[in-house]
């Protein structure tokens, strides 16, 4: 409850809050502090300064492009569980917001915010990594974006680099991503997924023309699943392929276990959760 | 029944609530008030070698930092309850500990600074150099060879020994059984987890020695008693202990802890007003858990369903040292309370009480009553199970019949107490009336067709409130080193208005309200013209606190006592004012009148008037309506009721959903059936989070695992449904006002309630019992075997 | 550092540490100690109150986060001595015991019905989902917000 002593700056633009940042590891970027405040009044996180970046208005709008959606990374976890614009073409994205903490987490937590922490028991990395996103980050040499298969890299890890700033969040439009889902089976007391599954599917004359999966929660960090994909892609949709496909659930994968579920555990509830998301799209 | 007896009427208390403006203890800032923060041990179980405190006091703004060896002076915190012979080996903790912890998260070192976080800044800067020690934190390990030893005086970390009923009698009972079941049944470890966590604020006065204390407290005075008498070694006048708002205690506040004292102590040394409030976190780690029980039992029955034996010996956990009450717990309120609503007719508990390398274990709601009434109650289904018979048809056979009261339980195990009134079949109809038991077997029966797995469980409990008497409970019975009866004062001032204050210390029951209606009715006033005080042992007569659901059964009886000395008085002077004989008069409707006369009459008000004027009072009467009354009820009370609840299992994750829950309880005459019902909601919730989610628990070297709200589930607004609630009313004949009690009675009864419907909907699947918490994983293991 | 925000109709402007906690502002600089703490991992909802018309938890924002910011606490959510409907039909319904997690939970009822006027049970429990109370088991809460919705829809 008693945060150890910082240094705070609100920024008027993005160039401020890169070069802050680049000053020093110990310098934290501030959006919703919904990931960094509760660490910080434990004192498992004492940034030396805090870079407050929740002015920048320019990153708090959602809007079709036509090819992608665009999300900025000040969007709230509400704005994203919200928007017609998600919901209608990326379902799994308002899915997972919806399902973040409570109402008041929601009106103040990031989704930039969210993905930069890259908690392993995060919500959204499963739908992230299923709707094929793409994350735009800004640096002092310019910008880039990295895909999401290539975002997630390790335990409370991403590819950001040093001084960077995830600004953007893409998601292709396309049916694929407009099917999609989120399903999640919390823990009872932080209510952060024991799984989260997202899916992305496509599908022409009842086979499965094309899926992806992705899972938080499961594993140190998230990831696609290849073995479902793979195992589905090309059948005939029908309940006993999506039984089959969801079999293969975090096969080959380090699964997490901790004291209140066990590897096994969870790793059979990837495969119930799989397959609940996949015959929702099916 | 009066105006107000009986009726919903709303809380006085809330108008402040509603608004904030209420001020709990947190919210209390003292002119020059300084902050205390306690450094924590980080280990389970380690010798204390050397403190370094040099770095922690540079910091600006700190005013000093201390550690045990600064208040050896300081007696350490009283056992109060030595049930088992714990006398010579009650192990307490100190304000700070000086050579050695036996728990994470004993207080080692405080600093006190200008603010709570320059404090917090400080304790960090704090070095200690502690000498592990091997840990055990499972009481069955604890009583084991060669397990780690933690108190010197305590052997095989045994506290105490201690048992009731007949062995021998039971063991041969057993023997004539036609089957015998056996289970281990785990009562797993609470953290009670009330909103507002623990504080104290100490303001000490150099000139007359005096302190004046802010506690999160549910019983002050005995806050005050045991910290001057105990601790301190001073007169208990030289305290004034107030418990401000107190956001829930649930148990968890009854006790005198370190830091209640060590916050006096310090102002007593810096002469300033000290404030010590606790985060969440060290609420989980510091402050008292409940329940954690390994229970084995054995239950004899006879083919046709009577059950003729119950042996039940049970190892609990008392924590790393002892709380104030803690040996009462696995005993008095555990083992008398085992012959259930049943007339079984041999009944054996032995218990041991252990200590480990964890949290002090004590009083959490219910207290010993739960872990007996689901030891009771499980029993009772798993006969039920092995003989292929129904639950209820069980439960009937052996339901103590109407006409057997007061019922005295079998083997002495109530040590005298009877059953002071009850109708178990009632309850039990009245809920089947609400729940149609036969549609649902068959609707059960078609779900299982379709996958679906329901189950229905049922608690025909019973539970001892209101605890008592005095002599019963005291040092030369049950050992709890005090009284238990309850006090209140009645003030009737020259307006009319009155003013009642009660040894009670309500934190959310109600009190309050249901104090003034018991005055309002009985007087015969508006109830808007009663005002109860409480939580201050200035200006409250002596009483021993609210726990135990007693504050209706002995402080509503005291109170209703103290308004009777008043009306006996009002009676004479209004005879006198009549000029008539006080027997020509009657007191009715707050009036005094003339028999037969009914017009000749003086109201209350006027005679509080004169009795405060005093010009014209009766001969051998002292002016003022004022009273105050001690009661101490010949019995305790014995509520009861069934509930029922219907879960659904979710057969591929093994997730537990609460379909429906119904209670029918029985809890004597009811004051405010709107608060009663309310704390029959609260209980519940509870208890059902008891058998489905909540667990506290230590990993093998002592750290609490589920030591935030990150890790231990209480539960939330969507975990439960609403629920339906009936009661049938059988009055208590031992208090005036015919009460029973209700505050735990919600948590007693429910878990079992839950687990017994669990194991219902797990019978396909072949499993007669699992151990709470009834989480996903281990009915999903379960199924999968 | 300085910070302004206008709190219940007043505004105020006060020096705080970087690190103050909103909660700790309103409890201890504006001496509006109904918002209430009750752990330190975010999930109670005690401290559960209004900045720019939307519900946040106090604990999990630094002050300096509202500078500038409009704010409604529980102090403020009374008008001329005249309960809110949310604060009568928790009185009324028996929505509360110990009143610890009271304010926070009557903030988030007024923020859930003015986003969803009439909501079922469900939406009730779902809408309540970071608001821990340990009295009442919920139950009465629910039938609280439930007579809010009823009496201010009646009242519009």
């Amino acid at each position: 409850m008693y945060p150890a002593e910082f240094d705070y700056v609100k920024v008027s633009s993005l160039e401020e809050a890169i070069s802050l940042k680049q000053q020093g590891d110990e310098n934290s970027i501030l959006a919703g502090g919904h990931s960094l405040i509760p660490a910080m009044k434990l004192r498992l996180s004492t940034p030396k300064k805090l870079i407050d970046i929740s002015g920048l208005n320019q990153y708090k709008n959602i809007s079709n492009n036509g090819s992608h959606i665009s999300i900025g990374a000040l969007c709230t976890h509400k704005q994203c569980a919200e928007s017609d614009v998600i919901q209608q073409n990326c379902p799994a994205l308002s899915d997972a917001a919806s399902v973040i903490g409570d109402p008041h987490v929601r009106n103040k937590g990031t989704i930039g915010g969210a993905l930069a922490h890259s908690d392993p028991q995060a919500d959204y990395p499963g739908a992230i990594l299923a709707l094929n996103a793409t994350m735009v980050v800004k640096g002092s040499s310019g910008g880039r974006t990295i895909a999401a298969d290539d975002y997630f890299t390790g335990l409370w890890e991403t590819a950001l680099g040093e001084g960077e700033l995830l600004t953007e969040i893409r998601i292709p439009v396309n049916p694929m991503n407009a099917n999609s889902c989120y399903v999640k089976f919390p823990q009872p007391a932080s209510r952060y997924p024991y799984v989260g599954c997202g899916v992305a599917l496509s599908s022409s004359g009842g086979n499965c023309s094309d899926i992806r999966v992705g899972f938080s929660g499961v594993g140190e960090w998230a990831f696609r699943d290849a073995g479902i994909e793979n195992a589905l892609k090309g059948q005939a949709l029908n309940s006993s392929s999506i039984a089959a496909a969801a079999e293969k659930a975090a096969e080959g994968k380090a699964v997490l276990s901790d004291h209140f579920v066990s590897e096994e555990y969870r790793r059979a509830m990837s495969k119930v959760f799989a397959k609940r998301a996949i015959t929702k799209v099916s | 029944m009066g105006k107000y007896i009986g009726e919903s009427v709303l809380r006085k208390e809330d108008p402040r609530l509603v608004t904030g403006e209420a001020k709990y203890l947190e919210d209390i800032q003292l002119s020059g008030m300084v902050h205390a923060v306690v450094k924590r041990s980080d280990y389970a179980h380690a010798k204390i070698k050397n403190i370094d405190t040099s770095e922690a006091e540079k910091v600006p703004g700190v005013i000093g930092v201390w550690t045990g060896k600064d208040f050896e002076d300081v007696n350490p915190m009283p056992c109060a309850w030595q049930a088992g012979g714990v006398d010579n080996n009650a192990n307490t903790p100190r304000v700070l500990e000086i050579d050695k912890v036996t728990f994470t998260g004993q207080g080692v070192a405080v600093v006190v600074a200008e603010d709570r976080n320059i404090a917090e800044d400080a304790s960090s800067k704090i070095v200690v150099d502690y000498e592990e020690l091997p840990t055990v934190v499972s009481a069955e390990e604890a009583i084991k060879p060669g397990a780690p030893q933690l108190h010197e005086n305590a052997p095989n970390n045994i506290c105490m020994e201690w048992e009731c009923g007949n062995q021998e009698g039971t063991e041969k009972a057993l023997g004539e059984a036609d089957v015998v079941v056996k289970e281990q049944l785990v009562n797993q470890r609470l953290i009670p987890s009330s909103m507002e966590p623990r504080g104290a604020i100490a303001d000490y006065q150099p000139a007359t020695e005096e302190f004046t204390v802010w506690m999160t407290s549910q019983a002050p005075h005995v806050h005050r008693l045991l910290a001057t008498a105990f601790v301190f070694g001073i007169p208990e006048t030289k305290m004034r202990v107030i418990a401000a708002h107190v956001g829930g205690g649930f148990g968890c506040k009854i006790f005198l802890y370190p830091e209640y004292c060590l916050v006096a102590a310090l102002a007593r040394k810096i002469e300033r007003p000290v404030k010590w409030m606790e985060t969440r976190s060290e609420n989980f780690a510091s402050t008292t858990h409940g329940r954690d029980h390994v229970t084995q039992i054995e239950v004899g029955a006879k083919n046709d369903g009577t059950i003729n034996s119950l042996k039940v010996t049970t190892v609990a956990n008392l924590g790393g040292t002892l709380s104030t009450i803690a040996p009462g717990i696995p005993t008095t309120l555990y083992g008398r309370l085992l012959s259930g609503t049943y007339k079984f007719p041999n009944i054996y508990c032995g218990v041991k009480g252990v200590y480990t390398n964890t949290g002090m274990v004590d009083a959490y709601r219910g207290a010993g009553r739960p872990e007996a009434t689901y030891v009771v109650e499980r029993a009772l289904d798993l006969v039920a199970n092995k003989l292929g018979m129904d639950v209820l048809d069980v439960r009937r056979k052996n339901f103590i019949q109407t006409n057997q009261f007061p019922y005295l339980p079998a083997d002495g195990i109530t040590k005298g107490l009877t059953y002071d009134s009850g109708d178990y079949e009632k309850p039990l109809n009245k809920a089947l009336q609400m729940f149609n038991y036969g549609n649902f077997r068959e609707e059960q029966k078609r779900a299982r067709d379709e996958g679906k797995y329901l189950g229905v469980g049922f608690s025909t409990y019973i539970e001892a409130c209101g605890v008592a008497p005095s002599a019963w409970i005291g040092v030369g019975g049950e050992g709890w080193g005090a009284g238990l009866w309850e006090s209140a004062n009645i003030r009737v001032h020259l307006t009319g208005k009155v003013v009642v204050t009660t040894g009670s210390s309500p934190h959310g029951q109600g009190t309050e309200t249901t104090m003034a209606q018991i005055a309002a009715d009985e007087l015969g006033i508006p109830y808007e013209d009663v005002e109860v005080k409480y939580n201050d042992t200035l200006g409250t007569p002596f009483g021993y606190g609210t726990y135990g659901s007693r504050s209706a059964a002995v402080g509503g009886a005291a109170l209703f006592n103290a308004v009777q000395k008043v009306k006996q008085k009002a009676v004479r002077i209004g005879a006198h004012m009549l000029e008539a004989s006080p027997d020509d008069v009657v007191f009715e409707d707050g009036k005094v009148s003339v028999k037969g006369s009914p017009d000749q009459a003086k109201t209350i008000q006027e005679i509080a008037g004169a009795a405060a004027l005093g010009y014209s009072l009766p001969e051998g009467d002292e002016p003022f309506l004022d009273e105050t009354a001690y009661f101490d009820p010949p019995n305790t009370t014995w509520p009861f009721g069934t509930h029922i609840c219907v879960v659904e299992v979710e057969k591929d994750t093994g997730s537990v959903m609460v379909k429906k829950y119904l209670a029918v309880d029985d809890v004597g005459n009811v004051v405010n059936p709107m608060i009663v019902d309310g704390q029959i909601h609260g209980g519940i919730a509870q208890g059902v989070a008891q058998a489905l989610w909540e667990s506290g628990e230590y990993n093998e070297s002592g750290q609490l695992v589920s030591g935030s709200m990150m890790d231990y589930a209480i539960p939330r607004t969507d975990c439960l449904p609403s629920f339906e609630l009936d009661r049938t009313v059988t009055p208590s004949p031992t208090n005036p006002l015919g009460v029973k009690g209700v505050g735990e009675t919600g948590t007693i009864a429910s878990t079992p309630a839950v687990v017994n419907a669990v194991m219902d909907a797990l019978s396909p699947f072949g499993v007669t019992h699992l151990d709470m918490p009834l989480t996903s994983q281990k009915i999903w293991n379960a199924i999968q075997s | 550092m300085k910070v302004s925000m206008r709190v219940n109709g007043v505004d105020h402007e006060h020096d705080v540490e970087p690190r103050t906690l909103l909660v700790q502002h309103l409890r201890e600089n504006l001496r509006l100690t109904g918002t209430h703490v009750g752990c330190d991992t975010s999930q109670c909802g005690a401290c559960t109150i209004h900045v720019n018309g939307e519900a946040v938890k106090a604990c999990t924002m630094f002050a300096i986060q509202a500078d500038g910011a409009e704010i409604t606490t529980i102090e403020g959510l009374a008008t001329n001595g005249e309960l809110h409907p949310m604060q009568k039909a928790f009185w009324e319904n028996h929505g509360l015991q110990c009143g610890y997690c009271t304010p926070g939970m009557i903030m988030a009822s007024v923020d859930m019905l003015k986003n969803n006027p009439n909501p079922t049970e469900e939406e009730i429990r779902h809408g309540l989902e970071g608001n821990f109370c340990r009295c009442t088991g919920y139950h009465n809460i629910v039938k609280s917000v439930k007579a809010a919705a009823e009496s201010m829809q009646g009242g519009a």
